[in-house]
C-alpha cells in the first residue's frame, strides 16, 4: 500500500510547487490512474512516489510519503528500490547505456538485487515474453526504435517483481497492439496483488485497467473516484483532458440523435 | 510545389544486418497528407529520414522534385523538406524560444521582414506566442515539442514530415498539431506524419500507409485502410482500427474510420428505410 499524505513539491529554485497537498491512497492489488493537462504535476507526483524526489532529485517536500506503513524518507534507498519500481516517460533516461544486448538490460535490475542467476534468467525471459519483444533479446538496446526502447525499459520494470509500480506515461510511443500488452500486463500483476500508480493521455487504455482516476489540474486534485465516472464527467475536456473514445462517440452518436438501444449497445 | 518518390529503398544501419527499410517504392504527390503508421520498429522512422537526406539509402534511390537526394546539397533539402524529429531535445538548442524559431529560418535565407513575420505566424500557430523570451527548457516536454514543430514550420518548406507529433501531447496539444496539419494543407504544403494514434490519423488525412517489418504492407485512404477487410492486416501490424470503426462493423455499416463518418452513414441508412 502507497499513501501520500498531503505532499506538496517544490523543485530546487523554483518559484512555485509542482505539486500541492496530494492525498491519496494506493491499494494493494489496486490500479489507479492520474490524468491531467501537460505539466499539471503528473511526472512529479510519479518521482515522489517513488521516493526519487527529494532523494535523488533536490527540492523541498511538504507531507508524507508512506510504503506499506514506512516513511520513505527514512527507508534505504535499496529497500526503497526493492519494494517500489518506476518507469520513466523517456525510456532512454531509463536504459542503463551499459548493456550490450536487451537480455542484459532487462536481466541488469534483478542482478542487482542480489538474485540467483537461474531466477534472473527466468524472470528475464517472462519479462520479454509477457511484452512480446522475445525477437529483440540478442539486439542493441541503443539501437531500437523508441517504441522499442519503451517496451524494454517496461522489461526492465517487470523483472524487479516490485510489489509497488509507478509508470509514467508508459505508452506514449507504444503501437496499438503494445499498449494492449501493457494494459493486460499490469491488469494481471494488480490481480497479483500489484499496487499500481499510472499516468496516461490515453484514456481507453485507463478505462481498461483502472479501478480509480484522479485529474491532476496544476499540480492539485481536482477529481477523484471510479474510472467510468471521472472519465464520464462533462467537464473533463475543460480539465485537459481526452475522453476515452466510448464515452466521445457515446454523445457524438447522441447528439445526432441516434441514442437508441441497439446503437448505444455496439458501444460496448 | 514538390513531388516525393521512393525507389526500392532499403536501409541497413552501420554495425546492424537488420533491414530497417527492406525495399519501399512510395510516390507521395504535391499537397498530399500521408500518415505513416505500423508496429514499433516497423522502419518509419527510418523511411522519413531518408526525406531530407539525414540517412542515405543503402540501396534504392529518393528523388525530391525529380533530383536524387543523394546529390542535392543538405541546404537545398533543407529548404524544400523540414523534419521535425520525435525527441525535440535532439534539435533544441537556443537561449530562447523566439531564437530557436528563428535559426532554421535564418537558415534557409529568408530576409528579415519574411522572417520576422515567418516566425511569428510558427509561435502563434503552435500557442507558444507568450513565450518568446522564455529558454526552452524551462518548458514542459510537451511544449518543447510544439517548440520543435514551430521551428521547422518558420521554415516555409513545401514538404513537412512530422515524427510522431501527438506523442505525449494533451488533449490541447493534439488539437494544436491537428490544425497545424490542416493549414499547411490549406497552403498547399505536402504533410507526412508518423503516429500511432489511429483515431487522429483517420481524422487528419487523406492517405495512411502502414508499414511492417521495413516493408508497406497497406496503403489507401483511411476508409479504405481501416475497411474490416483489412482488420486481419491490422492485427498482424500491432495495430488496431479506430474506434469508430469497430462500432459501425457491430452495426453492419461500411467503413467508418471517424465520429463523423459514423454518423453519416447512419443517416444514409436511417434515410434508405424511409424510402
Amino acid at each position: 500500500m502507497l499513501v501520500l499524505e498531503a505532499v506538496s513539491y517544490r523543485y530546487a529554485g523554483a518559484e512555485r510547487p509542482a505539486i500541492r497537498q496530494v492525498s491519496l491512497t494506493l491499494d494493494k492489488g489496486e490500479v489507479l490512474g492520474v490524468v491531467g493537462p501537460s505539466e499539471a504535476g503528473k511526472t512529479t507526483l510519479c518521482l515522489v512516489a517513488s521516493g526519487l524526489a527529494p532523494r535523488a532529485i533536490r527540492g523541498a517536500m511538504d507531507g508524507r510519503v508512506l510504503l506499506d506503513g514506512a516513511d520513505t524518507t527514512a527507508l534505504p534507498m535499496h529497500e526503497m528500490a526493492a519494494r517500489a519500481g518506476i518507469c520513466f516517460q523517456h525510456p532512454q533516461t531509463q536504459i542503463s547505456g551499459i548493456c550490450g544486448t536487451v537480455f542484459e538490460e532487462i536481466a541488469f535490475g534483478p542482478m542487482n538485487l542480489g538474485l540467483q542467476r537461474d531466477d534472473v534468467v527466468v524472470r528475464t525471459w517472462d519479462a520479454l515474453d509477457v511484452l512480446g519483444i522475445t525477437a529483440l533479446a540478442e539486439r542493441d538496446p541503443m539501437q531500437l526504435s523508441g517504441g522499442q526502447m519503451q517496451l524494454v525499459a517496461i522489461g526492465g520494470l517487470l523483472a524487479l517483481r516490485p510489489a509497488h509500480l509507478i509508470l509514467d506515461e508508459p505508452t506514449a510511443q507504444l503501437d496499438p497492439g503494445g499498449t494492449r500488452l501493457v494494459g493486460e500486463c499490469l491488469a494481471r500483476l494488480a490481480a497479483g496483488g500489484a499496487s499500481i500508480l499510472i499516468t496516461e493521455q490515453k484514456t481507453d487504455l485507463l478505462e481498461r485497467i483502472c479501478g480509480r482516476v484522479v485529474v491532476l489540474e496544476k499540480g492539485g486534485i481536482v477529481a477523484a473516484g471510479p474510472t467510468d465516472e471521472v472519465l464520464a464527467a462533462a467537464g473533463l475536456a475543460a480539465m485537459g483532458v481526452a475522453a476515452p473514445s466510448r464515452v466521445r462517440v457515446r454523445r457524438a452518436l447522441a447528439g445526432a440523435g441516434f441514442g437508441d438501444g441497439a446503437i448505444m449497445d455496439a458501444l460496448h | 510545389m514538390i513531388e516525393l518518390r521512393l525507389e526500392g529503398l532499403v536501409h541497413v544501419y552501420r554495425d546492424s544486418t537488420v533491414r530497417a527499410v527492406d525495399g519501399v517504392d512510395l510516390q507521395v504527390g504535391p499537397g498530399q497528407r500521408v500518415a505513416i503508421v505500423g508496429q514499433n520498429g516497423s522502419g518509419k522512422t527510418t523511411l522519413v529520414r531518408h526525406l531530407n537526406g539525414l540517412l542515405r539509402p543503402t540501396e534504392g534511390r529518393v528523388l525530391v522534385d525529380g533530383s536524387d537526394a543523394a546529390r542535392l546539397h543538405v541546404a537545398q533539402l533543407a529548404r524544400r523538406v523540414g523534419l521535425v524529429f520525435q525527441d525535440p531535445d535532439r534539435q533544441i538548442f537556443a537561449r530562447s524560444v523566439r531564437a530557436e524559431v528563428e535559426f532554421g529560418a535564418r537558415n534557409v535565407g529568408m530576409d528579415r521582414a519574411d522572417r520576422n513575420d515567418a516566425v511569428s505566424q510558427a509561435l502563434a500557430a503552435t500557442g507558444l506566442e507568450g513565450e518568446s523570451d522564455t529558454n526552452p527548457y524551462d518548458l514542459g516536454d510537451s511544449r518543447r515539442k510544439l517548440l520543435a514543430l514551430a521551428s521547422v514550420l518558420a521554415m516555409r518548406t513545401p514538404v513537412l514530415v512530422l515524427d510522431e507529433p501527438t506523442t505525449g501531447q494533451d488533449v490541447r496539444g493534439v488539437e494544436i498539431v491537428g490544425s497545424v496539419i490542416r493549414a499547411a494543407h490549406a497552403e498547399g504544403r505536402t504533410v507526412i506524419a508518423i503516429s500511432h494514434d489511429m483515431g487522429f490519423v483517420a481524422e487528419t488525412f487523406d492517405r495512411v500507409v502502414i508499414m511492417r517489418e521495413g516493408r508497406i504492407v497497406l496503403d489507401g485512404s483511411p476508409a479504405g485502410v481501416f475497411a474490416q477487410r483489412a482488420w486481419s492486416t491490422l492485427e498482424e501490424t500491432y495495430l488496431e482500427p479506430p474506434f469508430p470503426s469497430r462500432v459501425g462493423a457491430r452495426l453492419g455499416l461500411d467503413s467508418t474510420p471517424t465520429d463523423e463518418a459514423l454518423i453519416a452513414r447512419l443517416r444514409e441508412r436511417a434515410s434508405d428505410s424511409v424510402l
